[in-house]
């Protein structure tokens, strides 16, 4: 091969080219971020604007019709997407920070630390997760948002949307914390790990400039596919009435309105096909991107030692 | 076999736990269960009403007593539903939201285990393409997206089956199939990436090598290597399963556990909520344990 030598991010770039599907998911997410930036700017119609005809088919004036307010679907699609797509965002950095964190010290630390360490882990896999988001953002919403609501009312719906975040990042990073907990045990053995501690690096060094360079390709991977378990969790709490407030909108609730406006005497699909429609595809595309990072960066055919 | 009395032994403690964490952090939140009592009931009631449920004592006394009821098993009365104790409504409930969730489980494992198998066999033909193309939607549509999809057209439009509630026969089929598809399509996926792993190790290679059919290979050498990743998911896709059945519940108004817990949320039923909570932690601390044990058994090189 001419050219350049390939490093292994190289290779694993050309493996991620090869996966049609993973492209077309990266082509589609491009897209989504692109409309959720600037989207509703263009568009230029007020997601909350309650308008003359409610409950329309999709036409020339509202191309997605309208709700039960006569607001414009698509505008609030829009928006709903930039909301979704910010909470899965923010709450997949959340679960990477305790995720990597928890892992790397659990595997570095080995013997007895780690053992527990795994073991609250899986304590915490099997408690019903939904009870310590709903309590953590009644939480907030008792001793914090009183307060910011006397001294700052503008801001309230950013923070509220924040504390969801958090909460739901809190909550999803268990695989992380698994799977880099693994890695970093394998990892500690190889011989440029255990020479840069043979030489007394200090910790911190050792983990940000030998370990973690190591661990990028992994964290990459289940970071994309972390982002997608958050954004369902949202909509399946905004679905239960517990996550966006309106008139905020996220993907999530734009959903549970559609659907509770089924009945068998007026169908109007409108309102459950276009934001099903979308998360169902923003759904596919990152789990299609996370799974072909994935394949990309653990090659597992023919090549190297197996496990 | 210390290992494992450890983790028995973890059980009560992680209830404990949880049952301290859920009780004081419940106790933080604003509001109390007898805020919504109809009228301006009158201070003497509201008094006796407080000392019925002893809630005129110390937070510790409570505390305390809360604990010592849930060592007899006995998970206090509720506070929004003034005639049943916790345990009974549990007793009502649970039977149903366990015989959902067991039925979308043999959904899942039933459907997703084949499809699994047949989508790593057929790699490369359209048999791959179909069911990849099937297991990423499975994956991709949300449990409460497909309900009502299902819903308009199975029931509303084909008719063939009832709209909403539960009870044995044909009202069983929309809840099951809608909880259980999502996770057949996750199990179809581990599958496939098992078996895909397995066909390249060299003992398959031997099976062949020794002339064993094609069926036997794939029967008796393959499969039951590539269905330890699928029992080792069990135990996280059984806490994810009842969430589900939460949403499945409330979208075909199923008298299970999920409308409970929900609404005890915000109706602050403490007692009833702390019910729910210890109960599933308990049923996941089992299942999970057993999904160990099964694994163990499967495999004996796990853990030695």
């Amino acid at each position: 091969m001419s050219g350049p030598a390939s490093s292994p991010g190289r290779l694993a770039l050309g493996r991620f080219l090869e996966d049609r599907l993973a492209v077309a998911g990266i082509v589609f997410l491009a897209l989504a971020l692109l409309l959720a930036g600037i989207g509703p700017g263009l568009l230029g119609v007020d997601p909350d604007r309650a308008g003359e005809s409610p409950l329309a088919p999709p036409g020339a004036g509202h191309w997605m019709g309208t709700d039960i307010h006569g607001r414009d679907l698509l505008a609030r699609v829009l928006v709903g997407l930039r909301i979704s797509l910010a909470v899965g965002a923010v709450g997949a950095a959340v679960s990477l920070l305790i995720g990597v964190g928890w892992g790397v010290v659990s595997g570095a630390a080995g013997g007895r630390t780690d053992a527990w360490m795994m073991r609250g882990v899986d304590l915490l896999q099997a408690l019903p997760t939904v009870v310590w988001v709903m309590l953590g953002m009644t939480l907030f919403e008792a001793r914090c948002a009183g307060w910011l609501a006397e001294r700052w009312p503008a801001a309230l719906p950013a923070l509220r949307l924040g504390a969801m975040m958090i909460c739901l990042g809190s909550v999803s990073w268990l695989t992380m914390a698994r799977v880099i907990r693994g890695q970093t045990l394998a990892l500690r053995e190889r011989p440029f790990l255990l020479a840069a501690t043979a030489l007394g690096v200090p910790p911190v060094r050792w983990f940000l400039r030998h370990l973690l360079p190591n661990l990028s390709g992994v964290i990459l991977v289940y970071l994309t596919l972390t982002v997608p378990a958050v954004v369902l969790y949202e909509s399946f709490l905004s679905f239960l009435g517990l996550g966006v407030r309106p008139p905020q909108a996220s993907l999530g609730t734009l959903i549970a309105d559609g659907a509770s406006q089924l009945n068998p005497i007026r169908v109007r699909w409108w309102l459950l096909v276009f934001p099903a429609g979308l998360m169902a595809l923003l759904l596919a595309a990152l789990t299609s991107v996370g799974e072909g990072l994935r394949a990309a960066f653990e090659p597992r055919g023919g090549d190297g030692p197996r496990a | 076999m210390r290992s494992w009395v450890i983790r028995l032994a973890a059980v009560p403690v992680l209830l404990w736990a949880v049952a301290t964490l859920c009780f004081f952090l419940l106790r933080a939140l604003p509001g109390g269960p007898f805020d919504r009592e109809r009228a301006a009931a009158s201070r003497e009631v509201e008094a006796a009403l407080r000392a019925r449920y002893h809630w005129d004592e110390p937070l510790g006394w409570q505390y305390l007593r809360y604990l010592g009821n849930l060592a007899r098993g006995d998970l206090g009365p509720s506070l929004k539903y003034r005639n049943h104790s916790v345990n009974d409504l549990l007793a009502q409930t649970v039977p149903v939201s366990l015989s959902l969730g067991a039925l979308a489980f043999v959904v899942a494992m039933g459907l997703g285990i084949p499809v699994g198998v047949f989508s790593a066999l057929g790699r490369g033909g359209w048999a791959e393409a179909t069911s990849s193309l099937l297991t990423l939607l499975g994956v991709c549509v949300p449990v409460f997206v497909l309900g009502p999809l299902l819903v308009l057209v199975f029931a509303l439009g084909l008719d063939w089956f009832p709209v909403a509630l539960w009870g044995g026969g044909s009202r069983a089929v929309l809840p099951t199939l809608t909880l259980g598809l999502y996770f057949a399509a996750r199990v179809a996926r581990w599958m496939r990436e098992g078996m895909l792993e397995v066909l390249r190790s060299p003992h398959v290679q031997a099976a062949r090598a020794r002339g064993l059919g094609e069926a036997a290979v794939i029967l008796r050498h393959v499969v039951p290597v590539a269905l330890l990743p699928v029992v080792s998911y069990t135990g996280p896709m059984l806490a994810d399963l009842l969430t589900g059945s939460f949403l499945v519940e409330n979208l075909f108004q199923i008298p299970g556990t999920g409308a409970f817990f929900v609404n005890s949320f915000f109706s602050r039923d403490y007692t009833l909520m702390m019910g729910m909570v210890l109960f599933y932690c308990l049923l996941l601390q089992v299942l999970s344990l057993a999904t160990d044990l099964l694994l163990r058994w499967i495999d004996p090189r796990i853990g030695s």
